[in-house]
């Protein structure tokens, strides 16, 4: 299982592993919220505001 | 464990069954990368809905606050010079403006109607990546500048991105939109709007509506979506130039009447 793989790949003791965990998550929302879902959304077109020639 | 076990041979007993949660599960793994996926989506509408305004209304307020030139819209009536009648011009050209870059700042847009703290900057281009999602209102290429004789044509979301247009369907025929610039101040009165299809080019031609028809009158043209959420339609809204003034000599009037 991957989240079994991850947690032992952690070192150190379970508050360790939690705040490390917690890190990671952080950085991994961080480069999704700044980067990936920018690029993401122009491909989506959800919502578009302008005119222009089809 | 005894030396005994080590030497047994293993093909008279078999090895204890291994703890069944450190096999290697295929459902499991699929399992996992299901919920990960269902989480990954889940933070993309919560990007989309909640932190591209948050974002969004952070630049666009920071954009207003550095940019010196802009006059502040909240100001107490009683000690705030307005345009003297003599300054209004109607029929000459306004101060030649040169053709801002791509992305580059040309004016600021106050709506009374929206708020009489409503001001946020119109930037050039109107395409997503570079203009509308990152700073708010974007001027479509090629069409006219403020208060010049053809249609000076904006674009800007209605939700999420700060959502600068949020709240297009409260204009009313007649409500000022008042655009500034370094030199000028120019007071539109809207005068019509209308929901077309994302091709309906025309509604941004110098003479709205008409194009191929030279313009006989300075215009301005707002975009943005709809219905609310959506690429389906688009929200137009025309108004035609009441007048200009050079700034410097106070503010609109209209910006400090409340909207009825």
């Amino acid at each position: 299982m991957i989240s079994t793989m991850i947690w032992n790949a952690l070192p150190g003791p379970a508050v360790l592993r939690v705040l490390l965990l917690l890190l990671m998550l952080a950085a991994v929302v961080f480069v999704l919220f700044e980067y990936v879902f920018p690029w993401a959304s122009e491909y989506f077109a959800i919502q578009e505001t302008t005119v222009e020639e089809p | 464990m005894t030396t005994d076990t080590r030497v047994r041979d293993h093909a008279d007993v078999p090895a204890p069954a291994r703890p069944p949660q450190r096999r290697l599960s295929v459902v499991g793994i699929l399992g996992e990368l299901f919920i990960a996926a269902g989480v990954l989506i889940a933070l993309f509408v919560v990007w989309q809905l909640f932190y591209t305004d948050v974002q969004g209304e952070r630049v666009q307020r920071e954009a207003v606050e550095e940019t010196e030139w802009v006059q502040p819209a909240i100001v107490a009536a009683d000690i705030v010079e307005t345009i003297p009648d003599e300054l209004k011009m109607r029929d000459t050209d306004p101060p030649e403006m040169r053709y801002p870059d791509f992305a580059e700042k040309l004016a600021a847009l106050m709506v009374p109607r929206w708020g009489e703290d409503y001001t946020k900057m119109i930037y050039e281009g109107v395409t997503r990546a570079d203009v509308l999602d990152p700073l708010g209102i974007g001027h479509y290429p090629d069409t006219a500048l403020p208060g010049q004789t053809g249609n000076f044509a904006i674009s800007a979301h209605r939700t999420t991105y700060g959502k600068p247009f949020v709240d297009i369907d409260q204009l009313a025929v007649g409500d000022a939109l008042i655009v500034q610039t370094g030199d000028a101040w120019f007071v539109y009165t809207v005068e019509s709007w209308d929901i077309v299809t994302p091709q309906d080019v025309q509604v941004i031609a110098p003479m709205p509506g008409e194009p191929g028809v030279e313009a006989d009158d300075r215009y301005i043209t707002l975009t943005t979506c709809h219905p609310k959420f959506s690429a389906a339609e688009r929200w137009v809204v025309h108004g035609r130039l009441d007048y200009w003034a050079p700034t410097g000599n106070g503010v609109p009037e209209e910006l400090l009447v409340a909207a009825p």
